[in-house]
């Protein structure tokens, strides 16, 4: 079991200074050091959170999170810490301003202990393409704990903190919390600010939160969700809010929940069938009606995604140029040796192939065909899930195709490894909340359930899953 | 290059014009930092998001977006109910996100006119699109030098880029259409269209052709002044027109223009285009604008020169005077100076108008010329108004002649104490007409009694010599006698009629 409280009551005892704030970093600090052979964290935050936890005993902070601590994937910008997502062409780079949604975690009392390892600029399924280690799942050490927030996941289970953020691009906090056996959620596109986290695909890319419990999670998105004037894309918050700790209502009786059939068909491990087939039986016992149903372009998701996303992320990493920040060829001869080294050197493979893919794709005469196109069918994909779910409350199916997979077995293979986004990318391209849900396990291996629903619907998923979680345990 | 006009009638000139126009907002079109860079220490109006740091998002300044529609309505069109921006790639180190932030396929802008005044060639020339857009920074290429520098000051500035149609076909008209562009964004405040600080900047594509068909086009970019768009579309003409006359072809091409040496000179060829890989901003949700929120713009547009040319005109006021008298407006616009709405006052005193503008036109305008070389300003107590309506009462009274009206003007404009009275002002510098007869009667006898040849000169019948007189009476007077006054006293008293 957990070392951690419930974070509700962490807080709560922090606040009535039954537990110090810097007991709480310490243990932490620790539970990293003693566990860092799993390799989920890239660096420790240990000055600021000392300096942070102090001042919460001494009263000058506090708030709904005092002196909770937690881990930020290495792709959110805190305060003066290095921030390299992984990336060789970040290393050394400190971030002169940090996230919008940690500066909400920070004014609520919250302290960023340490930041974990990802897929390099979160490009991956599995942390492998880290461009410094690859972290090891913490069931399994000859297996990957899932990406791209693998570290946060893993840390998350590994109790290095009460709970992590992670990003949510195409599946990115949901196949590691399944992969792991800890909840992952990824909100409403637009529910949590993106400025100060490192872009990946713009209109894609997701704040997760990775905890133990929904409860655990609903309280951190409480914290986090909301409008930011730093980000345009920012959607205001549901009335009654998503902290769900004190709420038992439930929301499952009657419910319409429907079981996607594009997902349950070829391709799908036997086991994580049995495992979704489970969580639906648990369900109707309940009272929910489940019944499958049809989205007929699901299967154009995935390349949807491998043509949206790399175009974005070709954008996005133009700013990687060696000219003002990070990793520059100080050798280079010529202007266009410092672009071509800089960047040749400072990015890994993954990086390269994407911006490759994106360039092509976005390129006068392709843009129609390949952007323009996978554009359409995105939009095609919204109108079909909006038809669902004027019938369904709530989707179900699969995170991932399979349970935890070994290290090295499919980063030579960039098609299959790509594969393992598909049951996750969909909601991603449509912008709807969806989460990871722990519901069973494959020879010791963790295997998560996905719960999805409409869009700015977090608060009625959030409920959803926190009955489901009780079902299935 | 020597092309007669013959062989230059033998062509049709085509040309078209984009604008580069800095909007006038506080800070930058995506960003909080502080828009004036004129006179800031290099990259100390930077913040994140021009500096392109990771995880820095752009945030549409909605003031830009306020310009922009003011803009449309002065362009005699609207802004668009639905635009959106879009990125356009290229690596340079004065672009730090590695794209521009630009509206490619759905600008704010699209359609329009503008009413150029070439002399008597009045016409107006089709407006394609305008779209908003974030400028780049500035690169510095210090000479002998193995480095360069970057000053990302200017990075982020909103501006808009205004297209217009090939309906130009002429470099005058090409003069005429940006000047008349000077004019809209000054008088509809979007853009102080500060030429010397490259507020306004201007691309030239210019062609010619024996047919009907256009001919090869080149771009002449970054041109700073009315001027420098009429002498690289005269310097475009007379190279393509030589070049077809030789049997050699024009070469598509961005050509620069060199002030010093007064040509365009090649600079980057079609083959070297870029594929700037455009797509819509991810950042960006698109700029809808409600029918209530255009309305308002359009209720707020203050007045335009088209507004202006026709109540000059219906003053009788000349068009030439016209034409000065909008620039000048322009020009001096911010420093609160008006000279329309002064000439435009009272509607029913067209000989009031008239003097005013021939004043402004004459006088107070060049010696604004004049004074912003020097650098010393104009005195800043004057209320020009009172001022322009003493000067025109003291006139119309008789107790200014025209002459010393202007001498007058000139000394309260550059002399300039704080004025109540213009007739106190002009009396101390003995500039009021005398008209009182007996004054005049009793110098006038003088002369007489002491020019004993001019008077019998007269006499006989050279009338010629009154001039003479009339001279001495008025330097009997300092100047100030009324001279038709005189003359009349003159020959009444030596008995010849008028």
């Amino acid at each position: 079991m957990s070392q951690w409280l419930p974070i509700a009551e962490i807080a709560d005892k922090v606040t009535k200074k039954q537990i110090s704030a810097t007991s709480l970093i310490e243990r932490s600090l620790a539970t990293i050091t003693q566990k860092k052979d799993y390799r989920a964290i890239i660096s420790t935050l240990e000055d600021r959170a000392t300096t942070r936890a102090k001042m919460i005993d001494e009263g000058k902070l506090g708030g709904r999170l005092a002196g909770v601590p937690f881990i930020a994937k290495d792709n959110f910008l805190v305060y003066g810490s290095d921030t390299t997502a992984a990336s060789n062409i970040l290393k050394g780079f400190k971030a002169p301003y940090q996230a919008s949604v940690i500066n909400k975690l920070e004014s609520e009392g919250a302290i960023c202990v340490a930041k974990s390892n990802l897929d390099a600029f979160a490009h991956g399924a599995s942390t492998e393409n880290s461009d410094f280690f690859t972290t090891t799942n913490p069931h399994d050490q000859s297996r990957v704990p899932g990406g791209s927030s693998g570290g946060s996941a893993a840390a998350v289970v590994l109790d290095m903190a009460p709970f992590a953020l992670g990003t949510d691009t195409g599946g990115s906090t949901r196949q590691p919390a399944s992969f792991v056996g800890c909840v992952g959620y990824k909100p409403t596109y637009g529910l949590m600010s993106r400025s100060g986290i490192i872009a990946m695909a713009s209109s894609t890319d997701t704040v997760g939160t990775l905890a133990k419990t929904v409860n655990d999670a609903s309280l951190v998105i409480d914290v986090m969700a909301g409008i930011d004037s730093l980000d345009s894309t920012t959607i205001d918050r549901q009335p009654k809010g998503y902290d769900i700790n004190n709420i038992s209502e439930d929301n499952l009786r009657g419910k319409k929940i429907g079981l996607i059939r594009e997902y349950m068909g070829e391709g799908l491990d036997g086991e994580v069938r049995d495992v979704v087939n489970d969580a639906c039986l648990r369900l109707k016992s309940v009272g929910c009606e489940v019944s499958e149903v049809s989205i007929p372009s699901l299967p154009l998701a995935l390349a949807v995604y491998y043509i949206i996303c790399p175009a974005e992320v070709s954008s996005n990493l133009s700013r990687y140029d060696g000219q003002r920040f990070g990793f520059s060829y100080k050798e280079a001869n010529n202007l266009d040796e410092v672009y071509e080294l800089s960047r040749g050197y400072g990015f890994g493979k993954e990086a390269k192939r994407r911006i490759m893919i994106g360039t092509y794709v976005l390129s006068s005469g392709y843009y129609n065909a390949y952007y323009k196109k996978a554009q359409t069918v995105r939009t095609k994909l919204i109108n079909e899930f909006n038809e669902v779910f004027k019938n369904c409350d709530f989707l179900i199916g699969p995170v991932a195709p399979t349970s935890a997979f070994k290290i090295g077995e499919n980063i030579k293979d960039p098609l299959h490894m790509y594969l393992s986004d598909v049951m996750t990318v969909a909601v991603n391209l449509v912008g709807i909340p969806a989460v990871s849900i722990p519901a069973g396990e494959k020879n010791g291996l963790p295997i998560g359930v996905q719960l999805m629903a409409n869009a700015k619907k977090d608060r009625e998923l959030l409920l959803a899953s926190k009955n489901l979680e009780g079902i299935l345990r | 290059m020597n092309i007669d006009s013959k062989t230059r009638n033998k062509y049709k000139v085509t040309i078209g014009i984009e604008c580069h126009v800095q909007l006038k907002t506080k800070s930058k079109l995506f960003s909080g930092a502080d828009n004036d860079a004129r006179t800031a220490a290099p990259n100390t109006l930077v913040n994140h998001i021009d500096f392109g740091l990771p995880g820095a998002l752009p945030v549409l300044n909605k003031e830009a977006v306020r310009l922009a529609s003011v803009l449309a309505f002065a362009l005699n069109s609207k802004p668009q109910s639905f635009s959106k921006f879009d990125r356009k790639h290229y690596f340079y180190p004065d672009l730090p996100m590695g794209y521009q932030i630009t509206q490619y396929d759905q600008p704010i802008i699209i359609g329009g006119d503008v009413e150029i005044h070439d002399g008597n060639n009045i016409k107006r020339i089709k407006i394609t699109r305008a779209h908003l857009e974030a400028d780049a920074g500035k690169s510095m290429h210090p000479a002998g030098k193995n480095y360069s520098l970057v000053d990302l000051n200017r990075a982020g500035t909103p501006l808009v880029e205004i297209v217009s149609e090939p309906d130009m076909h002429s470099s005058s008209e090409a003069k005429a259409f940006v000047r008349e562009l000077y004019l809209l964004v000054r008088y509809s405040g979007v853009s102080d269209a500060n030429l010397y600080y490259g507020n306004m900047r201007f691309d030239v594509n210019v062609s010619v052709s024996r047919t009907e068909e256009l001919g090869t086009r080149t771009e002449t970019k970054n041109l700073n002044s009315f001027r420098s768009v009429e002498k690289a579309a005269d310097y475009e003409i007379n190279r393509q027109i030589e070049l077809l006359e030789k049997g050699e072809k024009v070469v598509q091409q961005t050509r620069g223009w060199d002030e010093a040496k007064q040509k365009t000179i090649a600079q980057r060829g079609k083959e070297e285009a870029h594929d700037y890989r455009y797509m819509p901003d991810p950042d960006l949700p698109p700029v809808i604008l409600d029918a209530e929120y255009v309305k308002s713009i359009e209720s707020k547009m203050p007045k335009m020169p088209a507004f202006w040319r026709k109540q000059l005109a219906d003053l009788g006021i000349g068009s030439m005077h016209i034409e000065t008298l909008l620039e000048a407006q322009a020009d001096y616009k911010d420093d609160g100076v008006e000279f329309l709405s002064l000439v435009c006052e009272d509607v029913n005193n067209k000989e009031y108008a008239t003097s005013l503008a021939n004043w402004f036109v004459n006088i107070e305008i060049p010696l604004r010329a004049q004074i912003n070389e020097s650098g010393t300003d104009l005195e800043q107590g004057l209320n020009r108004r009172d001022m322009y309506k003493q000067l025109y009462g003291l006139i119309s009274e008789n107790k200014l002649s025209s002459t010393n009206a202007k001498i007058l003007l000139t000394k309260l404009l550059t002399e300039g104490k704080p004025c109540r009275s213009v007739l106190k002002f002009a009396t101390e510098n003995s500039l009021i007409q005398l008209s009182d007869q007996n004054e005049i009667d009793k110098i006038v006898d003088e002369v007489i009694i002491n020019n004993p040849k001019p008077v019998s000169d007269i006499k006989k019948g050279e009338i010629k010599a009154v001039g003479y007189l009339v001279g001495q009476v008025m330097a009997h007077s300092s100047g100030q006698a009324n001279p038709s006054l005189t003359r009349d006293l003159i020959l009444e008293k030596l008995g010849i009629d008028k």
